[in-house]
Parts: structure tokens; C-alpha cells; sequence
């Protein structure tokens, strides 16, 4: 079997061009909640341009340049505008139960890197080698002892952190903000909760 | 549009759209939101708390921490796992005690680490620490905590000179100059690095100097800054900056009875926001709560009826 020729008719089956990138969307796609999803994109893509001009400079250069602080400054702002955009994508997607015919994958993703974010933003703060990194490590720290991630998973290590911050966590959420919309895309927007899909043959909808 | 699609969206009017457009102008926006909140309002950069602002600003705070250590009554020395095997002092549930489970994983020797080893490295810059911490690591481990029990009880009449720390009269031993020796090295900014030292020259852990620091000294600095837990203090920043404050049930949680009085709170909050999370994850496949937005019509402020068509 060839494995290349296997994964075009697969992909061309599955997921056509059309759909990944479609020029029409059904009409009742006309709310702003529409747009919390693109947001959350658009703050997440900021974050990362914003991040590797800080990791280019290094830890401490925003201690000692304005030009730094401000780009540290954006990057706590994005941080900020990422969650806010995140949390309503949610609790609209909630509202809306978007997880309806067959949708159920996009949900359980979508959860997933809500809960992926949230240590993302920690190791930033423990990052940022001031009294606040200091704070939150140490007050952290018990916590993650608690339950017992923090021999491994230790806050007050601060190479680890950096390195779990700028790396390993963006690219775990690039992995599952791909996976999310390719699955966003595959599926379609659901319909509305009064409108649902015509029935087929078999009672079940499609 | 695919035939699965086409099927899906039978009777469903269709309009044109442009989602490059869409992000593009998204990406835009959030980066002039971004610029706009960032120039307007900045960023915090509180200080690192440092030994040296706390052996001059409260002297009698980095004293205790000294003392405590020495006589292994410190909050680490007392911790458990991962700092050491006291395991009747990790946080439990029963049985269930996952700190316990995961054992000592980052030992600290809290004597050794925060006192004894700093002030050997500094016994070659002071004759008189030299043979006062040769009098200390001489003495039976009896005598030792008899002195440091001494000094723990007149600490609260101490004064604190340039010169070194002013005890009332009394004896105990060596101690006195070790003290001396110890806001030496604090006052000088080299205690944290003494007790960070690994050997190398690179060093990306700061484990144990954090470590010294965590209770009280921290917390001193902490309250003026409104960050400590009972001041909702995990989602915000200093100066009131926002911090975490998607965190806000953790936070609350911490705030509220049966986690605000319990010895285990950090592992009753993290398995209550646990069991919640996937609760949330696994939503589409529970009855009942998948049925939740049917029965609060939000849903009808974004789809109007008639208006889609």
C-alpha cells in the first residue's frame, strides 16, 4: 500500500478544500458570538509573535529596556484579551450546544485547550523572575505538591518553566488549536437548536 | 461544499464569506487592543524580594527564618513530600494522598541547605565564623537545638546593628557569631547565590532560595500588594493589575467552608476543579446537563428566528 496515495484520498475524501476553507457559511452565521473563535485565534497567534520577540531577547531584557517592558506589556495584555475571547467562545459554544450532531470531538477539544491554557499562562508568571514569579511560585508550589505533580512539575524551577512556557505548552496548544478547527471546519457550523438537520432514511440525522 | 455537508445544511440558506478576511481583521484588531491596553496601562514589575531587602527592612523576619531552619522547625523542614519523608505532614484525604504517593522527589536538608552550607562558603572571608560554626558542628545535636532555643526566646528583645545582631545577655554559644555571619552574607546579596550554589557555573533552579523566603518574609510583602490567597490574591497581580482571573472558582473555592478551614485544601480545591473540568469535557455525553441550553434559550438571542433566512 502506498501510504502517500492513502492519505490524499483520505484527505480529499474527508476533508476537501471546500470545507476547510469555505467561501459560503449558512446564513445564520450573522451573530458577533461568531467571532470569539477568531479572536481567540487571532490573541493566540499575537501571543506567540509577542513571545518570540521576548524569548529572542531573553528572560531579564524587559527588566532593564522600555522597548521590553513593552513588549511585555503586550504580551500581558494578549494574555488577558486570549482568555476573555476564549471563555465566551466557550460559554457561547455551551449556550448553543455546539457539540450537537456528531460535534462532540470539537467540544472535548475545545474544553481540553481551555484547560491546557491555563497552566500555558502559569509558567508564564512564574517566568517573569519578579516578586509576582516569586508569589505565585512559592504559593503555587503547595498545590502542586498536593497532588502530587510538584517533584516533577516544580514551580520554583525556573529553567523548567521558562522551557515549558516557551515551548513545550505553545506547541501542545498549536497541536490542539489545529486539531480544533480542522474539526470545526470538517463538521460545519452546527445548526440551530429549533432548526435542527432533516432526518434520513433510518431516523437518524444527518 | 462536500455532499456530507450539503446534506447537513439541506434547507439552510447560504450566504458568501470570507474567513481569511474574518481573521485577518481579527488579528488586527486584538493587535491594536493589544498596543492600546499595553501603552495605556503597562505592566507590573514588582521587585524580587531578596534576602538583603529583608535582612534590612525586617531584620527580626530573616533572624526567625535563620533560627527555625537551624532547629528544623521551619515550614519546609516540616513539609513532607517532595522536600522530606514526614509524610504525616502532607495533605490527605483519608487515605488519599497523592503527595504521599509521589515521595520525596526534591529532598532539602532545611539546616544544612539555608544556614550551614551558606556559611561554610563564607567561613574563608571570617576567622570568627570559622570557629564558631567548627563550635556549632561540634556540639551534640542536643546542645545545638538548646541554643537555638535560647536565642528563639529572647529574639523578640534583639537589635539589629550594622555590626551584627544584639542579643541580651546569655549564652548561647556560637551562635551570636554565626547570626552575625548570616546578615553578613544577606546584607552583601550573596545569600541567595550561596544557597542556590550547585557547583557550576549555570544555574537555571532556584528551588531552595525560594524556598527560604516562602513564609513569612514573602508574606510581609505580599499583604500591601492585596496578593495573599484570603485577598483573592491568585488572580490578580500587583498594583490591581488583572492577573489569573480566569481562575476565579479556584480562587473562591479557597475562600469558602469546608476548603477555607481544612489542613488539605490544595487537594480538596484541585480535585473539586478537576472532577468539574471533566465534567465540563464530557458534557455532549451526559444527559440532563447536554439538555441544559435547550431549557435556557440564550440560544434565541443569537439565532432569531426568521432572521437566518
Amino acid at each position: 500500500m502506498n501510504w502517500t496515495k492513502r492519505a490524499q484520498e483520505v484527505l480529499r475524501r474527508e476533508l476537501p478544500y471546500e470545507d476547510l476553507l469555505p467561501s459560503e457559511l449558512p446564513a445564520y452565521v450573522r451573530s458577533y458570538v461568531y467571532y470569539f473563535g477568531v479572536a481567540t485565534l487571532a490573541s493566540f497567534v499575537m501571543l506567540v509573535a509577542s513571545g518570540i520577540v521576548l524569548a529572542a531577547f531573553g528572560p531579564q531584557w524587559w527588566h532593564v529596556s522600555a522597548v521590553g517592558h513593552f513588549f511585555n506589556s503586550l504580551h500581558f495584555w494578549t494574555v488577558q484579551i486570549f482568555f476573555f475571547a476564549m471563555v465566551l467562545h466557550l460559554w457561547a459554544q455551551f449556550f448553543m450546544a455546539a457539540w450537537r450532531d456528531g460535534r462532540h470531538w470539537t467540544w472535548v477539544v475545545g474544553v481540553v485547550l481551555f484547560v491546557v491554557s491555563v497552566p500555558a499562562a502559569l509558567t508564564g508568571f512564574v517566568s517573569q523572575q519578579n516578586f509576582d514569579s516569586q508569589w505565585i511560585a512559592v504559593q503555587g508550589k503547595d498545590a502542586m505538591n498536593a497532588l502530587g505533580v510538584g517533584g516533577f512539575f516544580n514551580l520554583l524551577n525556573f529553567g523548567q518553566m521558562y522551557g515549558f512556557h516557551i515551548f513545550i505548552f505553545p506547541l501542545v496548544l498549536a497541536i490542539l488549536i489545529g486539531l480544533h478547527i480542522v474539526l470545526v471546519r470538517l463538521h460545519g457550523v452546527v445548526r440551530p437548536i429549533d432548526d435542527p438537520p432533516p432526518v434520513e432514511k433510518g431516523g437518524r440525522p444527518r | 461544499m462536500s455532499d456530507r455537508q450539503r446534506r447537513y445544511y439541506r434547507g439552510v440558506a447560504m450566504k458568501p464569506d470570507d474567513l481569511l478576511k474574518e481573521f485577518t481583521w481579527a488579528l488586527g484588531i486584538v493587535l491594536v487592543l493589544g498596543i492600546l491596553l499595553a501603552a495605556v496601562f503597562s505592566s507590573p514589575d514588582e521587585p524580587t524580594l531578596t534576602a538583603q531587602r529583608v535582612a534590612k527592612v525586617e531584620p527580626s523576619i530573616l533572624a526567625g527564618t535563620m533560627l527555625r531552619a537551624l532547629s528544623s522547625q521551619s515550614a519546609i523542614a516540616q513539609y513532607g513530600p517532595p522536600y522530606n519523608g514526614l509524610n504525616e505532614n502532607a495533605q490527605a484525604i483519608g487515605g488519599f494522598s497523592p503527595q504521599v504517593w509521589a515521595g520525596v522527589q526534591i529532598p532539602v536538608n532545611a539546616p544544612t541547605v539555608f544556614v550551614l552550607r551558606p556559611l561554610s562558603m563564607a567561613t574563608a572571608l571570617s576567622p570568627r565564623l570559622q570557629s564558631a560554626l567548627r563550635a556549632y558542628e561540634d556540639a551534640s545535636g542536643a546542645q545545638q537545638q538548646q541554643w537555638v532555643a535560647r536565642v528563639l526566646k529572647v529574639l523578640p528583645r534583639a537589635k539589629y546593628a550594622a555590626s551584627g545582631v544584639v542579643l541580651p545577655q546569655g549564652s548561647y554559644g556560637p551562635l551570636p557569631a554565626m547570626m552575625d555571619g548570616y546578615f553578613q552574607l544577606a546584607r552583601s546579596g550573596l545569600l541567595e547565590s550561596a544557597i542556590n550554589q550547585n557547583g557550576s557555573v549555570y544555574q537555571t533552579d532556584f528551588t531552595n532560595a525560594l524556598l527560604l523566603l516562602q513564609g513569612q518574609a514573602m508574606g510581609a510583602a505580599a499583604t500591601p500588594l492585596h496578593m495573599l490567597g484570603e485577598q483573592w490574591g491568585m488572580m490578580r497581580e500587583p498594583d490591581n493589575y488583572p492577573g489569573a482571573v480566569w481562575l476565579w472558582l479556584y480562587t473562591a473555592l479557597y475562600q469558602l467552608p469546608p476548603y477555607n478551614s481544612s489542613s488539605a485544601a490544595d487537594l480538596m480545591v484541585g480535585l473539586t476543579i478537576g472532577g468539574l473540568s471533566v465534567l465540563l469535557l464530557l458534557v455532549p455525553f451526559i444527559p440532563g446537563l447536554r439538555d441544559i441550553p435547550r431549557y435556557i434559550p440564550i440560544h434565541r438571542l443569537i439565532w432569531r428566528r426568521g432572521a437566518d433566512k
